[in-house]
């Protein structure tokens, strides 16, 4: 069965080209089948490339497999292959994106079914998944860049997939350019381990770099330069602005891309690279600042907002932070671990935020929501569950997977571990500030959207229950040895991080700080969570604060992050453009090329003077240079 | 045939040089300042036959026969081209009513 592992990425791309050749011919019935369709079969067969995997651990082997499909490059003594590697970690990541986007197609099914745009749509959703499976699967970092690339086209695609709109256009755009930054640093990364291994196959260039002493140089610069790529694509700071402006797409895009499967794909990279990374101890401390900070910043911002989607989206950048955080301090499995139940609840949020706004006509201010529990029954029961995951509260999955990062902050400085705890009170504080005033208090909206109210199909609900199922019960694929568990993923993911393990300083504290740790976040959770639940719960009018702080206004217009990025880069970027447009095109080259131009209208008008139609002047002008060409003969000859 | 040669080389070959230029820049001024057409294809004429002259005279001063069978070629030429020349004239007479040069004058920017 492995080796059919070429039909999980192909099966999207023929998906796409269906969907997306008769999107004008096909029904949508049809083009929903065939778009959901294909990303199930490769479900399926994920799954059972997942049990092999599992088998052969269960056997003791490391589970790695290559899948060599042809030779793409042979240049001298630099060679590559198109291949796959299918491993624990690709496998579990395989069914991530095939499984949760399974779901969202069929949510998609039922959110844009009304849309003119449907079939264009679905093939773009095709597109996105298989260049996120040619991502994860890529046995070498070229591969993987194709992935890294064509993902963040179809983001660019789908934010912009309202084209009409403008601003939902630009912001397609700011994503893309944004991204493109982060492309470059991973460019620069793939020259420079060109040119230190000589190879790009993971299954070379790791070996070879668990040789290098800790701390090397060019260690150094591709670590780096593959960090600038990871807060690109999974946005960290400082270029964290384009995923806000993100939720201009259609919602079963945010939760598609731009929580569970695109914005992972750094923390992926970074996992896959891990040897690199252990062995640059500059860039963890760099990764764990800057995730440490996103998370806090991003959790901060996200208190204010009321934007359902936006909350939301600054969510999932700090929970990104969160996952940057746990790279840092070398909690890999950790990390990833938290990519998983992530992937699980934040899906579950966005396509419950989706459903509400369906069913609020496509309001997406909280202020004008409220009570909405009577009406959207299945959507509130899964949110809740979808809220209290990610708040941390356990027994949740998001409380397995927060827990373990924090615990492995604690290990490297209990400072970590106190900035963490603080940005999970946030999460729990904005989250069920986003529960109670969607779903509590009275309903604040326009009669009309009252009128309207309704929960959502069948294609819609389905998905919702099946994420709250896995949200509610992910964490148990890694309880901490310190409740009893097995430490199941850890076990399972351990052949990717062996050259990891060897190296780094193994993670120990003793159970009864673990104890006190998870109580301590625990309490704190709980607290912010009833501390929302009383401040927002009955909240009557749609005006949230009469007398804004300081600090509130600073929440709330997003640390001026934007505007400062506007200053500091757009508006410079825009004078210089003007400057070279006025001086260097209109007054350089346009002036020299019009010049030469002029310069022979000029000299044709003058010599055309010559062409008087007097023969005799021809005949005395023949002459004369008969005449002269005599005299050169006499004189030179 | 000697005594013509005789004679010819009776005359001394400067002489001829001079006559023949003398009557070719006669002809290049016709055609320079005179304005009838018909006088030009004179002019030329004149011109050509100083040439004829210049090439038998060299031709019975070096006994080299190929300068005579030059000037045949020259005269037929010229026959041609008068013969063009004046076909060329008279249409121009018929579209203009004029032999004048500067009637020509149309073919210009």
């Amino acid at each position: 069965m492995k080796e059919l592992i070429w039909l999980i990425p192909l099966l999207p791309l023929v998906g796409f080209l269906i969907n997306g050749l008769g999107q004008k011919i096909l029904p949508k019935s049809l083009i929903g089948i065939i778009g959901s369709g294909v990303v199930l079969v490769s479900f399926l067969i994920s799954c059972v490339l997942f049990g092999e995997v599992r088998a052969w651990r269960d056997a003791g082997e490391s589970g790695a497999y290559m899948h060599q499909l042809f030779d793409w490059i042979s240049v001298g003594n630099f060679k590559l292959s198109f291949s796959f590697l299918l491993d624990p970690l690709s496998s579990l990541m395989l069914l991530i994106v095939t499984g949760i986007g399974f779901l969202i197609h069929v949510y998609s099914y039922g959110y844009m079914l009304h849309d003119e745009g449907f079939g264009k749509f679905f093939s773009y959703l095709n597109l996105f998944i298989f260049f996120m499976l040619l991502l994860v699967l890529g046995s070498n970092y070229l591969i993987m860049f194709i992935g890294w690339e064509g993902v963040g086209l179809c983001s660019y695609l789908l934010i912009g997939f309202w084209y009409k709109n403008s601003d939902y256009s630009s912001a397609a755009k700011k994503a893309f350019v944004m991204n493109r930054i982060g492309d470059l640093g991973f460019l620069i990364a793939v020259f420079a381990i060109i040119a230190t291994f000589g190879s790009l196959e993971f299954a070379e260039v790791f070996p070879k770099a668990a040789q290098f002493p800790m701390g090397d140089a060019a260690l150094l610069l591709i670590t780096l330069m593959l960090f600038v790529a990871a807060t690109g694509k999974s946005a960290q700071l400082p270029l964290f602005t384009w995923l806000p402006d993100a939720m201009a797409g259609p919602t079963p895009v945010s939760a598609l891309i731009h929580a569970a499967t695109m914005v992972t794909a750094g923390i992926y990279m970074i996992a896959r690279s891990n040897i690199l990374f252990t062995l640059s101890p500059v860039t963890m401390q760099v990764i764990t600042v800057v995730g440490i900070a996103t998370a806090l910043l991003a959790a901060f911002i996200a208190i204010t907002q009321n934007d359902i989607k936006k909350v939301l989206a600054y969510s999932t950048v700090s929970q990104l932070g969160y996952m940057f955080l746990g790279l840092g301090v070398g909690a890999f499995t950790g990390a990833f671990f938290h990519v998983l139940t992530h992937a699980f609840f934040k899906a579950l949020l966005f396509l419950g935020a989706g459903s509400v706004i369906h069913a609020m006509s496509n309001e997406q201010d909280m202020r004008m929501m409220g009570g909405l529990k009577k009406n959207l029954p299945v959507t509130y029961i899964t949110m809740l569950i979808g809220t209290v995951a990610i708040a941390g509260i356990p027994p949740l999955s998001g409380f397995f997977s927060k827990d373990e990062i924090l615990a492995h902050a604690f290990f490297a400085s209990p400072v970590f571990w106190v900035l963490g705890f603080i940005g999970a009170l946030c999460t729990a504080f904005y989250m069920f500030r986003l529960l109670s005033m969607t779903f509590f208090g009275k309903f604040r909206g326009t009669e009309e959207q009252k009128h309207h109210l309704h929960e959502s199909p069948w294609q819609m609900t389905f998905p919702l229950i099946v994420l709250a199922v896995l949200s509610a019960v992910g964490g148990l694929l890694n309880v901490p040895e310190a409740l009893g568990g097995g430490h199941w993923l850890g076990e399972f993911l351990s052949p990717v991080f062996a050259d990891t393990n060897a190296v780094a300083t193994p993670f120990h504290l003793s159970h009864s700080t673990e104890y006190i740790l998870m109580a301590v976040s625990t309490v704190g959770a709980v607290g912010m969570a009833i501390f929302a639940l009383n401040k927002y719960g009955r909240l009557t009018s749609t005006n949230e604060v009469a007398e804004p702080s300081f600090l509130y206004k600073l929440s709330y217009h997003k640390f001026y992050i934007d505007e400062l990025y506007d200053t500091l880069v757009v508006k410079p970027l825009d004078a210089l453009s003007i400057v070279f447009y006025k001086v260097f095109d209109r007054g350089g080259i346009d002036r020299l090329v019009n010049a030469v131009g002029e310069f022979f209208v000029l000299s044709g008008r003058g010599i055309r003077q010559i062409q008087n139609g007097h023969v005799g002047f021809y005949i005395f002008m023949m002459v004369i240079g008969i005449v002269a060409i005599m005299l050169y003969g006499f004189l030179h000859v | 045939m000697d005594h013509i040669i005789q004679h010819i080389q009776g005359i001394p070959l400067n002489h001829y040089l001079i006559f023949c230029s003398i009557i070719f820049a006669i002809g290049v001024v016709g055609v320079l300042i005179r304005r009838n057409v018909i006088i030009i294809m004179m002019s030329i004429e004149l011109m050509l036959n100083s040439v004829n002259l210049l090439l038998a005279a060299f031709s019975a001063y070096r006994g080299d026969a190929s300068g005579q069978v030059f000037v045949f070629f020259v005269m037929a030429l010229a026959a041609a081209e008068v013969a063009v020349g004046l076909a060329i004239v008279i249409m121009v007479y018929r579209n203009t009513k004029s032999v004048d040069l500067e009637s020509l004058s149309k073919l210009r920017w």
